[in-house]
């Protein structure tokens, strides 16, 4: 990822979804589940190809008081390099 | 107690291919009588119900079965992530096509080596061209594509022609497993267990691989255990994560567990919750009471959880020991002899091998 105007969007080969019966959100693949806290959810939800990078931050600011950019940024960058998220130029 | 993440669900014991490695069971006259359409949905309502986050879509060949889009269109609706396992033969552009609507997530497609000749001999019938054709049309339908190969003596030599298939192919993912020597591929362990200078040679081409596709592909590969130190960590621990149901409705800690000598749990008797919490053969292994030495007392028997209870049965007629694979198990002799069999001189022509019979009756 290099500048705000990318567009991140979900692997795939990956879904996100609510795993009810423990209540937890997680990210599904073949072979793994990767639990998500509720913060990692909602930045993954709103991945679709569509927003760029700064348009989820816009975003996240109107859910949460506290937004730190580059918090969001490197956890984009960790969800791209194990390849559930995956990130075009804008 | 643990809850599943997921359910194998080997709709048939049916199959185009002939496999010899195959880890179906022997007796497969005992699978005949298959839950029907109604059953498997109730299946997976239970097992969304107990946590089940993935289904995978199994056999023998799960497009033999005539509802096979029905059932991942359930798998689905319930909201699970749903992967078919397929030899690809009856992937018609149709059926492909019902499954995409379905909202089938993902598929996994067997080749058997990176040619016509060697993996329709291995599969036992024409098989390949339209294993390609199938690759092709997966990924036109947008889904993510993986590669599945067994790795035995006679294809572990092309492994890295294997790989430039599926780069070729655009696949995102490959497994490449050493063969487990269970149903039909224990039968034919002589003929499949490869030499120490073979599994050197692969692993080297698989970390070169593995290097030249990181972030094109992603290189699963997995360790033959008959080479190892220490055994595998079998399911992630028995009954733990994941359960199998039979085409016949019987429910398994792991897909080769129907051998072990406890009574049968079937969704046909009984409901998943109380087969997966309750019944003798899944509260057989749970935990680590039950264990012997040396893994009664080993730092590694949460890691390793003693290896595989099936392969510690099929070899010493005893569920309970540690897995002989274990360079500490009494009983390592049982595989240190066959692993020195496949490395002692042999002439040129390779043993013969058992072929899997595509049904019951057939040959």
């Amino acid at each position: 990822m290099r500048t705000v105007t990318d567009l991140p969007k979900l692997a795939p080969h990956v879904r996100l979804s609510f795993d009810a019966a423990r209540n937890q959100h997680v990210l599904l693949s073949p072979e793994t589940v990767a639990v998500l806290n509720g913060t990692s959810a909602d930045i993954l939800g709103l991945c679709d190809g569509q927003r760029s990078v700064a348009a989820i931050i816009a975003e996240l600011r109107a859910r949460y008081e506290r937004v730190a950019d580059d918090e969001v940024c490197a956890f984009l960058q960790r969800m791209a390099a194990r390849h559930y998220v995956v990130i075009s130029d804008g | 107690m643990d809850r599943p993440f997921g359910l194998l669900a080997e709709l048939t014991y049916r199959c185009p291919l002939s496999c010899a490695y195959c880890s179906n069971p022997i007796d497969l006259a005992g699978y005949r009588d298959e839950l029907t359409t109604a059953e498997w949905q109730r299946v997976l309502v239970e097992a969304q119900e107990l946590g089940v986050l993935q289904l995978h879509l199994s056999g023998g060949e799960p497009l033999l079965r005539r509802d096979l889009v029905e059932l991942a269109a359930t798998g689905r609706e319930l909201g699970m992530y749903t992967n078919l396992v397929t030899s690809a033969l009856g992937l018609s552009r149709r059926r492909a096509e019902e499954l995409r609507d379905a909202g089938l997530d993902h598929v996994q497609i067997s080749v058997q080596a990176d040619e016509p000749a060697m993996s329709d001999r291995i599969a036992g019938t024409p098989s390949f061209e339209r294993k390609v054709e199938a690759c092709r049309l997966v990924k036109e339908l947008g889904w993510p594509l993986t590669l599945n190969v067994v790795l035995h003596r006679q294809n572990i030599d092309r492994v890295g022609a294997v790989l430039r298939l599926a780069e070729e192919l655009a696949a995102d993912r490959i497994e490449l497993a050493n063969t487990q020597y269970y149903g039909w591929a224990w039968r034919n362990r002589a003929g499949l267990l490869p030499s120490q200078a073979q599994l050197e040679q692969a692993e080297r081409v698989v970390s070169a691989a593995r290097e030249r596709l990181t972030g094109r592909m992603d290189v699963v590969y997995v360790l033959p255990d008959y080479y190892s130190r220490y055994p595998k960590p079998c399911m992630g621990g028995w009954a733990k994560r994941q359960l199998t149901v039979a085409p016949n409705g019987d429910v398994l800690p792991c897909p080769t567990a129907q051998a072990l000598p406890f009574p049968r749990a079937s969704v046909r008797t009984d409901s998943l919750a109380w087969i997966w919490n309750e019944s003798p053969l899944f509260q057989a292994f749970r935990g680590t009471d039950w264990m012997q030495e040396p893994c009664r007392t080993c730092d590694r028997r949460e890691i390793d959880f003693g290896g595989c209870r099936c392969q510690a049965f099929l070899l010493t007629g005893d569920a309970a020991r540690t897995d002989p694979v274990c360079h500490l198990s009494p009983d390592h002799d049982l595989v240190t002899d066959a692993v020195r069999a496949a490395n002692a001189e042999r002439p040129a022509v390779e043993l013969p091998l058992v072929p899997r019979p595509h049904r019951v009756g057939s040959p």
